[in-house]
């Protein structure tokens, strides 16, 4: 039976990441993600897992890289500052093609900022903060029950992918307490990376087939192949020939586009004959939706859209509702608008993108998006 | 064929190191040891990083790991927790372990962790160049010490030591047999256990000192290094320029992962092989 419980979004994320058959978690603590590593301290042990906490960031996520390479999942918590420090990693796990889950609870930046209050600010540094081109996935949830469930398909995306998934929150959603339903163990799907590697005279770890995903056996597992972050071929060496440079980068970036479909998730609400549309993702989507379905409530047609997935960009789908409406409000807590820009440049000019962004470190507020969309439909915006 | 052949990846030859470079010398002293203590070569895993020493694990035929400079110890880390079964050792060179790597030795050290750190010293950063090391002695030159170094040379054995490692040695690539031997101690011993193997540079450390002959280097290093019986023989100032060689520090203490899973009462899932 499914359980109704009352749970913390750092709280719901540690339970979930349990749940998925994480082993390894090292951390080292940070505002407003602290409550995740200080739970899984005190489970993971009564999991078969190990919990440790290291002198800094670069060390945990190096940490959780051996963990998973050695063949157990593994998962760090951080947040602005300390995602920061992990970029060097994180590009090497892109490019290593080792699994590994990082949930980054967004506060107020740049800088040390402000520790317990909100910001989607980190949208383009998930994405861009390592140095070169590297794949990785960024899921973000606006509710501790959606927390839940997307820290298991996290762990599932990045085992059947082979690459980072960050779990891209905020300081509203790590302390917000929600009534959720866990569900039962047996009614959610785990997925565990590919272990039919061919024998090892046969084998070479970064040879992929239709599905363009390696299989990467444990290390000591009885393959004796070797991970490196410099440039490789199929056999994982160094090889700085031109085609293989080529071929390498062209292979890790591309991999994720011929899955798409199974990656990208977004929700959607529309409305016949909509005007307007907004577009919204983690905390701030729920204020949107009220404000959205207010809007409704009063004889305005507005579409809503909420991105689930933000890493790959899911452009076809924001081209779609561009494609219905003339005007799209992205509200966001940053200063620049970073998926307002990602929009612009997804839909290339078939509608007019609206921003309205809030840095106070306060939350936004549905009248606040309300009152937008008013001034949108008076022509007013 | 030799018999250690077994342990290269002999289709990555010829090797990028430079003729004269001693790095080599140290490794294969670590490949003799393994080879005497008849590791299994599918469970003991290779960690390296970057530079010249940090690149060398590649050409070893066992499974390896190669990761960003100065985070080896925290790969190592990881695949210690996954599986504390494996036999882990980590070969760096003295930038890596100790400059950019610094904060990871020093707590790898104070954990104690079973697994084996080889640092490989040469003075000098390798592979970018010639730059100055932590460990380049005051007064010697470097690309980026052209008026000569000015800080203080580090003692990583010390550091190690102060931190809390439990074994430490002390080898050169001259006294070979007793290199081989200390790796051979420190890989068995039950802990965090470090060998510091002394090493020469002649592309970059050598030209830029006046010195960059392989063998005369080798020398140098040779009279560089005392034993603690010699030591005893000498005067306080005659000890100043000279390093202490061999085991240095061999002790007990609760290895992290052991304590860790009696006192978390931790449950064995499944196989953790
Ligand atoms: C983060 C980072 N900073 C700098 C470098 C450039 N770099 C490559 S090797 C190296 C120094 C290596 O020196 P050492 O560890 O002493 O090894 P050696 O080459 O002397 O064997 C540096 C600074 C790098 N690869 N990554
Ligand atoms: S540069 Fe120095 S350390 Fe690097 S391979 Fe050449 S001799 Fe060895």
């Amino acid at each position: 039976m499914n359980k109704k419980v009352l749970m913390q979004g750092n709280q719901a994320i540690a339970e979930a990441a349990l749940a998925a058959g994480m082993k390894v978690c090292a951390g080292y603590p940070i505002t407003p993600s602290t409550e995740v590593v200080e739970l899984l301290s005190r489970k993971l042990p009564a999991y078969g897992g190990r919990f440790i906490q290291m002198e800094d960031e670069i060390a945990s996520i190096g940490v959780i890289i051996g963990a998973s390479a050695a063949g157990k999942k593994a998962m760090t918590a951080t947040s602005g500052p300390g995602f920061s420090l992990m970029q060097e990693l994180l590009g090497y796990a892109a490019m290593v093609e080792i699994p590994i889950v990082i949930y980054n609870a967004q506060r107020v930046g740049p800088s040390t900022g402000g520790a317990t209050m909100p910001q989607q600010g980190d949208i383009m540094q998930t994405k861009w903060g390592s140095h070169g081109e590297s794949p990785r996935i960024a899921l973000c949830p606006s509710s501790v029950e959606e927390a839940y469930n997307l820290t298991i398909t996290a762990f599932n995306l990045s085992e059947k992918y082979m690459v980072p998934v960050v779990i891209l929150a905020d300081e509203i959603l790590a302390h917000i307490r929600e009534s959720i339903t866990i569900p039962e163990s047996d009614s959610f799907e785990i997925i565990n990376r590919r272990n039919n590697a061919p024998p090892q005279e046969e084998y070479l770890p970064y040879k992929v087939d239709h599905t363009g995903i390696p299989i990467l056996p444990p290390l000591g597992g009885g393959y004796r192949y070797n991970i490196s972050g410099m440039i490789h071929g199929d056999k994982g060496v160094p090889n700085l020939a031109p085609e293989t440079i080529d071929y390498c980068i062209q292979r890790i970036n591309s991999k994720l586009k011929k899955h798409y479909n199974d990656i990208v998730m977004v929700e959607k609400m529309e409305e016949e004959n909509s005007k307007i549309a907004v577009l919204a993702y983690g905390s701030t989507a729920r204020p949107a939706k009220g404000a959205v379905k207010m809007a409704i409530e009063n004889g305005i047609k507005v579409d809503f859209i909420r991105l689930i997935t933000i890493w790959p960009f899911p452009e076809r789908e924001v081209r779609e509702i561009a494609r219905r409406v003339d005007k799209i409000l992205v509200p966001e807590m940053n200063y620049e608008g970073q998926v307002a820009g990602l929009v612009k440049q997804s839909i290339e000019g078939a509608a007019e993108v609206v921003q309205f962004n809030k840095i106070s470190g306060l939350p936004i507020y549905v009248e606040e998006i309300y009152n937008q969309i008013i001034k949108i439909e008076r022509g007013e915006k | 064929m030799s018999k250690l052949d077994k342990y290269l990846r002999l289709d990555q030859f010829p090797h990028f190191a430079c003729s004269g470079c001693g790095h080599g010398i140290a490794l294969a002293s670590m490949v003799r040891a393994i080879d005497k203590l008849e590791l299994d070569q599918n469970t003991t895993i290779m960690v390296c990083a970057i530079g010249c020493a940090g690149r060398l694990p590649v050409y070893l035929n066992f499974p390896s790991i190669r990761t960003a400079h100065g985070r080896a110890l925290t790969i190592a880390t990881g695949i210690k927790l996954a599986n504390p079964k494996l036999k882990v050792i980590v070969f760096m060179g003295d930038g890596d372990a100790a400059a950019i790597g610094g904060n990871h030795l020093i707590h790898a050290a104070r954990r104690n962790i079973d697994m084996t750190a080889i640092i490989a010293i040469n003075e000098i950063y390798g592979m970018t160049g010639g730059q100055y090391a932590p460990t380049t002695k005051s007064g010697h030159f470097a690309s980026t010490a052209p008026f000569g170094m000015i800080e203080p040379q580090m003692d990583i054995c010390k550091l190690v030591e102060a931190a809390g490692a439990t074994f430490v040695a002390r080898g050169d690539i001259y006294h070979v047999v007793e290199l081989e031997k200390l790796m051979l101690k420190a890989i068995s011993h039950k802990g965090f256990s470090v060998v510091e193997a002394l090493t020469n540079c002649p592309t970059q450390f050598g030209r830029r000192n006046k010195n960059s002959r392989p063998s005369e280097m080798i020398k140098n290093i040779k009279e560089m290094t005392i034993t603690k019986k010699q030591a005893e023989q000498l005067s306080k100032e005659e000890l100043e320029h000279k390093l202490l060689r061999g085991i240095l520090i061999d002790k007990e203490r609760p290895e992290y992962i052991e304590e860790y899973d009696r006192i978390t009462n931790f449950q064995e899932e499944g196989s953790l092989k």
